[in-house]
């Protein structure tokens, strides 16, 4: 399990490489990585803040609830702070399953929490000025779809 | 002393990141205080979907605050 909370960018396809590598349990990986977008011209940059010593742990719990909950033999999140370039990677997840459904749930579970729920906050500049970006109701609506048995608790 | 911390809009909307209260004995008291010499931040930090931490971790209601606290306002996240 990796959790990485970084400045610097990264290269997903080597992060990929390097996660499957050593996985002799492993009968499939999946990997999603979020790309800041353009949107016509209206995001110059974005701008993320992380709360150190509290969003690190934050996700390590999260990504131990995911392995239980996927049974994942490995995962790895890296997540970048700071100021990102449209095009460049924001977000990097990796997961590790005997089977191929409990790799992409166990992507998709970390990938909903991380966008509406890992504590980030995010503020686009564009042409217009700059602006607070908060989860749309649909980033709630996609949380739900775990909420049945949902055991993270806030705060851990 | 607490150490009060904002993040994401809350701090533009302060203009500050950190300030130490002194003589601080529970949360409660703290909200009072920022309240007082912070009149425009006092809706927002009761906002929808703002939580708060104390020592890193997510607290509900009022609690009691050591001499060393970190109390930090979370407006609503957002990663990915």
């Amino acid at each position: 399990m990796s959790v990485t909370v970084q400045t610097d960018m990264f290269d997903a396809g080597a992060q990929l490489s390097a996660f499957c590598h050593d996985l002799p349990d492993a009968g499939g990986v999946v990997s999603f990585t979020g790309i800041a977008r353009m949107d016509d011209g209206k995001t110059e940059r974005l701008e993320l803040e992380a709360y150190p010593g509290f969003t690190e742990p934050w996700i390590e719990a999260l990504v131990a609830e995911a392995r239980t909950r996927f049974s994942l033999s490995a995962a790895k999140v890296i997540h970048r702070v700071g100021s990102i370039l449209p095009g460049e990677a924001i977000v990097f997840v990796a997961t590790a399953a005997r089977h191929r459904r409990q790799a992409f749930e166990g992507a998709d579970f970390l990938m909903d929490h991380l966008k509406s729920r890992a504590p980030f906050w995010k503020k686009e500049h564009g042409p217009d000025g700059a602006r607070w970006i908060e989860p749309r109701q649909a980033d709630y609506q996609d949380l739900t779809r775990w909420s049945a048995d949902h055991t993270l608790k806030e705060g851990s | 002393m607490a150490r009060v911390l904002l993040f994401g809009a809350l701090r533009d909307l302060a203009g500050w990141r950190e300030q130490i209260f002194e003589g601080v004995g529970d949360l409660s008291g703290l909200q009072s205080d920022i309240a007082r010499l912070y009149p425009d931040l006092t809706e927002a930090l009761k906002g929808p979907g703002v939580q708060i931490a104390v020592d890193k971790a997510l607290v509900r209601g009022n609690v009691s605050l050591s001499t060393q606290t970190e109390v930090a306002f979370l407006p609503p996240m957002s990663g990915g």
